[in-house]
């Protein structure tokens, strides 16, 4: 037993001890190294507005959070859904519903949490059927893929002016517009997150533009990803990857796996409803394209290339191949996007994001020495 | 225990165990810990086990043999709850667990070990081990138990190592240290010893031996071999066609014509 276990990690310092909260075998990297490094690319990201595009990159991060749902109910507990667009969706049209109904800053701010708690009851609902129906392995992969089917074919044919929710008509392909644009407070007591930049200049850096929205979603993206890692490597997180491993070994260690995956697949809603509220307030404008198979079967190429089981692949990959998909025309990005999969799937099974840390692990220790992504170290140990 | 648990659990229990439930309602208890009653199950058209009734007592070390096809690992799944039962009750504790799902038995004391070594290749030994045990334990006496199960299961030194790179015999005795450090009243053990050495198999009965006689756990070991069975147990119980055929002592078993002609290779 290492000195570490034997005194129960007392005497380790504060940010050590909050750093392991963060850290483990379920997530990459627990150096010092890595932390600093995680915080060189927030601060880029903080920066990054006044050298480039942040309304692009701002939406590239809202979709990083539909990977971060997908990342959770596939890669961290085995349950492979394209269904996370369904639940996007729903959190979309739920707050552009609410939103243009009741379009003052306390309504668009109940719109957002309506977005997520629908989002979320949606997946509870499906989830709730699928899994203590006894629905398991590919057949979850069905179901989910044929409710974004049946999602794009009933809301592209709600065209008419019956399909009115209030003010708001959903519009079938024409889309809902005039979603107002994303305001949290009350009354007296808001701010407007606009998502097109607004010019400022600071002494010393010279004019440039930011976008209040892009800050908003970095700060969500940042903080979700952090509050995921100390999931995944938490209890809780470690009977996620034993039912994601083998769920009847799991189930024979007294852990109800029905409910893992129920209140998982639900957590992952959720957080797809949340990008989805953001994905409507940042285009100010929803349409059933969300539901389509295309965009169904983005996630799951995300989290494929970047790696299902980090978190941090789900969001590397996430702005990376929307960067090239959107900076590529047509039917040629469809090309790139099925070449990507094709190769990631044929030589990199485990993703980039995990094998580029094997390889930077292997350069630093040598290859004998590198465990792999998932190898615990001591401060896992002393972690409880 | 009251009259009205008393009741309660007469009540329970299924016709085979009417006089274990006399005997609890008179105080003169039995130690039957698992019992079976008619127990069916089918697989469409195919029986795997047929009308079995089959007890295991309170610390009792018995054995389960019988041909390829015969039932055995079909009975052990129909007693965690892996497979639901087709007809037929069972009873654990005096209490019918029949419609439990396979955790709330687990809960209840019941572990067992898969046949197919089912530890989780990715994870560390410790974090193998740590999945059970943070269930009932926190802080400095997880770390204990962890601890304490891994030199139980002679893995101490390995446990930042992968499970899946230890060899098979270190993953059976890693997943036996897994199943019993959830304390259990009853381990159930599908074919332990499968594809081990000599010394392996010595040590693992050893294990079975020790966790029996020190911890008191009762159980049920499916097992070909007929010398590890006789190194292990005492009572051995010959399913055949998903029937219970025989049951007895092993040295009764071993000479029974009718046995060695059918299971143990005489039967040409």
């Amino acid at each position: 037993m290492s000195r570490n276990s034997a005194n129960g990690g007392a005497n380790r310092s504060l940010p050590s001890r909050l750093r392991s909260r963060f850290e483990g075998p379920n997530t990459i990297g627990e150096s010092r190294g890595f932390w600093v490094g995680f915080a060189v690319a927030v601060a880029a990201l903080v920066v990054y507005p006044v050298f480039g595009d942040g309304s692009q990159l701002s939406l590239f991060m809202v979709l990083a959070l539909l990977g971060l749902s997908l990342s959770v109910v596939w890669g961290y507990s085995g349950v492979l859904s394209f269904g996370q667009v369904v639940f996007f969706g729903i959190g979309a049209y739920t707050f552009g519903v609410v939103s243009i109904n009741f379009a003052t800053p306390g309504g668009i701010t109940a719109a957002v949490v309506a977005g997520i708690v629908v989002g979320g009851l949606s997946a509870a609902i499906l989830g709730y059927f699928m899994f203590y129906g006894g629905v398991r392995d590919v057949y979850v992969t069905i179901i989910t893929l044929v409710s974004t089917i049946v999602m794009h074919t009933f809301m592209a044919q709600t065209a008419g002016s019956e399909w009115a929710i209030g003010e708001a008509a959903l519009g079938g392909f024409n889309g809902m517009p005039d979603i107002p644009l994303l305001t949290l407070g009350i009354e007296g007591a808001s701010y407007q997150f606009i998502y097109n930049p607004f010019p400022m200049r600071v002494v010393g850096i010279g004019a440039f533009e930011i976008s209040p929205f892009y800050y908003l979603v970095l700060l969500l993206l940042v903080g979700t990803y952090l509050a995921l890692r100390a999931l995944v490597n938490s209890d809780y997180g470690r009977v996620m990857v034993a039912v994601r491993e083998d769920e009847d070994r799991t189930e024979m260690f007294g852990y109800n796996v029905t409910r893992v995956k129920f209140v998982v697949f639900t957590l992952g809603g959720a957080l797809a409803g949340l990008s989805g509220v953001l994905y409507a307030a940042r285009n100010v404008y929803i349409d059933p394209t969300v539901f389509s198979l295309l965009f169904a079967t983005l996630p799951v190429i995300w989290v494929s290339i970047g790696g299902r089981k980090s978190l941090l692949g789900a969001v590397v990959a996430t702005l990376a191949v929307e960067y090239l998909r959107i900076s590529m025309a047509g039917e040629l990005a469809l090309v790139l996007l099925g070449t990507l999969l094709l190769v990631t799937i044929l030589v990199l099974p485990s993703g980039f994001v995990p094998w580029l840390h094997e390889q930077i692990v292997e350069t630093r220790l040598g290859p004998g020495e590198a465990g792999g992504a998932d190898a615990p170290d001591a401060p896992s140990e002393v972690s409880d | 225990m009251s009259d009205t648990e008393t009741e309660s659990d007469i009540d329970s229990l299924g016709p085979n165990v009417r006089q274990t439930a006399a005997e609890l309602a008179t105080g003169d208890r039995t130690d039957t810990l698992l019992q079976t009653d008619g127990l069916v199950k089918q697989f469409g058209g195919f029986t795997a086990t047929d009308d079995v009734d089959f007890s295991v007592s309170e610390g009792e070390l018995r054995c389960l043999i019988g041909p390829n096809g015969a039932g055995k690992s079909t009975l052990l799944n129909l007693i965690t709850g892996t497979y639901e039962a087709s007809d037929g009750s069972i009873y654990y504790n005096g209490h019918d667990i029949t419609n439990l799902d396979p955790h709330e038995r687990v809960s209840r004391g019941i572990s067992m070990k898969f046949q197919v070594p089912s530890v989780y290749g990715d994870l560390s030994v410790r974090e193998n081990v740590r999945l059970p045990v943070q269930q009932f334990a926190d802080g400095e006496e997880r770390r204990r138990l962890v601890a304490e199960a891994i030199e139980a299961a002679g893995l101490t030194g390995y446990e930042d190592v992968a499970a899946g790179q230890l060899s098979h015999g270190q993953q059976q005795q890693l997943e036996i240290g897994m199943a019993a450090a959830l304390e259990p009243d009853l381990l159930l053990l599908d074919e332990p010893v499968a594809g081990l050495d000599v010394a392996e198999r010595e040590a693992i009965a050893e294990r079975i031996r020790r966790l029996n006689e020190e911890q008191g756990i009762a159980f049920v070991v499916i097992e070909h071999d007929t010398d590890f069975v006789a190194s292990i147990a005492e009572e051995v119980t010959v399913l055949h066609n998903g029937e219970v055929f025989r049951e007895g002592p092993i040295g009764e078993i071993e000479s029974d014509s009718e046995v060695q002609r059918i299971y143990l290779g005489g039967e040409s």
